[in-house]
């Protein structure tokens, strides 16, 4: 069922605004992760980043494709919970730190072994439109103990202008998306961080 | 729906053949040259043929699908012109008001409301963008987001609007119907372009603008110009309501007109150090590099046509 209804989600009202309103300038689509369990990180200006990526895929795999996404945030009320477990398929994280790491990834490492492609935002929150902020460490940590699952890198530029944090009004803009190649864990989340920030400094710079 | 005037429908067959001929040429060079690629000319035609089959259907189905065709490419042209040059990020607001214009410079058009839709985007958007922006409060950067907004909508809503209106013009060649001018118009524009090419291609070697294309020559430019204007010539009585001698000279603005939309935007290109201002068609890059001519050759070959005949 809940497949059923992402599906209708995204066939009539997320992949129109993204292909139509907005409009995609696609770059390396080869290098999408077509298998999972595979991590996408991306870079964050705008609810719409998600909604840009799972519009990358099929409707037949987009069931496979989760945003691990801030349980405060996306669950605070019943109606934004109920839009993004069913049409969206969000993985809820808890950001207060009340909970142990294991207890933290628990679904998320259920998820990649259940052969998932899970979207996760190293920035953590959405911050000042067309700028990025410094990377958390969570994906690092997540992935620590499962180093083959393959991290690929999406750069996306323009939905800060479209939809920026905190506001309403919604302005088309074409965004462009850029594919990276595959990142292989290191062995510390500096090293890791720093292949990321290298990446998206390259393709933000050159706008 | 669909009752095409005769002349029209001859049209859209001719070009039809011109696009027949051109994939059989290019899949026989594939056959004969199996070690050039030739992927790029592949990709050209094909969006040719998706171009052309949209562009027949809007124009066919009804006036009204037509009008609704021109907005929505007066639409992705703006879109794609705010999303290719900087702006400040709080020009979105005013940004969205030139959208809004958009449904509302067509409204004008599908009422036949021929003052306003002459006057909307020069005077009254004008008017209100700085007005927009100084609401914002912003003033760093002020003039230079003014004056990129207007220009904007002059040349993605203004100029593409022309198409639309020729549309509503009261027919006065019965056998073209009222499709005609835009079918001659759209032709002959591309039609400039593709000449262009060929005899730059075949004959180019004076570089006529090098500083903004280096592949445009003057041997391009007037093998172009002669050959659109005396296909103009023979073409136009057949379908608009101008006579021979007024079928050359209209052809002979839309190829110096169209010329100069081509290096406009490859100026803005240059400008701003990009190839293709999108990746919206195959081949051809984005919406604004097959608008280009268009854009300029539109409110021009719309006014003569009005001063003429109307």
């Amino acid at each position: 069922m809940q497949r059923v209804i992402k599906i209708l989600f995204f066939a009539f009202i997320v992949k129109p605004i993204v292909f139509i309103i907005l409009g995609l300038n696609i770059q390396n689509r080869q290098k999408l992760p077509l298998e999972g369990g595979a991590v996408i990180a991306a870079n964050h200006n705008s609810h719409l980043d998600t909604m840009v990526i799972i519009s990358l895929y099929p409707l037949s795999k987009i069931h496979k494709i989760r945003p691990v996404a801030a349980a405060d945030y996306f669950m605070k009320n019943k109606f934004i919970s109920w839009i993004s477990i069913n049409c969206i398929g969000i993985i809820p994280l808890d950001r207060t730190g009340a909970s142990s790491l294991e207890e933290l990834f628990k679904e998320c490492h259920q998820a990649l072994d259940d052969g998932d492609i899970l979207i996760l935002f190293p920035e953590g929150s959405r911050g000042v439109p067309e700028k990025m902020s410094r990377f958390k460490k969570g994906l690092y940590y997540l992935l620590k103990d499962k180093k083959q699952i393959p991290v690929t890198p999406i750069a996306m530029q323009g939905l800060g202008n479209s939809l920026p944090k905190g506001e309403a009004l919604f302005v088309p803009f074409n965004c462009n998306v850029n594919i990276g190649d595959i990142i292989n864990i290191p062995n510390s989340s500096k090293e890791f961080n720093d292949q990321l920030k290298n990446f998206f400094d390259n393709q933000i710079a050159i706008k | 729906m669909f009752d095409i005037e005769q002349n029209s429908l001859y049209a859209m067959i001719g070009v039809f053949i011109i696009l027949l001929i051109s994939t059989f040429i290019y899949l026989y060079k594939e056959s004969r040259h199996k070690e050039i690629d030739y992927t790029e000319l592949k990709l050209r035609i094909k969006s040719w043929w998706w171009m052309i089959g949209i562009v027949f259907i809007s124009l066919s189905v009804s006036l009204n699908t037509a009008i609704i065709f021109f907005a929505f490419l007066s639409f992705l042209a703006l879109k794609e012109f705010v999303s290719i040059v900087s702006m400040r990020h709080v020009d979105r607001r005013a940004i969205f008001w030139i959208y809004l214009s958009i449904p509302l410079q067509y409204y004008w058009i599908s009422i036949e409301w021929y003052g306003m839709f002459i006057i909307f985007i020069p005077v009254y958007l004008f008017l209100l963008i700085p007005i927009r922006l100084v609401i914002l409060g912003e003033t760093s950067g002020f003039i230079n987001s003014v004056s990129i907004l207007h220009w904007s909508a002059m040349l993605t809503v203004f100029s593409i609007s022309h198409i639309a209106y020729l549309l509503i013009l009261p027919v006065q060649n019965v056998l073209a119907g009222s499709i005609g001018p835009v079918l001659f118009l759209l032709f002959m524009t591309q039609f400039n372009d593709v000449s262009q090419y060929v005899f730059g291609k075949l004959f180019g070697k004076n570089k006529i603008i090098p500083k903004v294309s280096p592949n445009k020559t003057w041997e391009g430019f007037i093998g172009g110009v002669v050959t659109v204007t005396l296909l103009s010539g023979f073409v136009a009585p057949f379908l608009t309501s101008l006579d021979m001698m007024q079928g050359f000279m209209a052809g002979f603005i839309i190829s110096i007109f169209g010329f100069f939309g081509d290096v406009v935007i490859s100026s803005v290109k240059r400008d701003i150090k990009i190839k293709d201002t999108g990746t919206l068609i195959p081949g051809h890059g984005g919406i604004l590099d097959r608008l280009d001519s268009l854009l300029y050759t539109a409110p021009v070959f719309f006014h003569f046509l009005y001063h003429m005949k109307y």
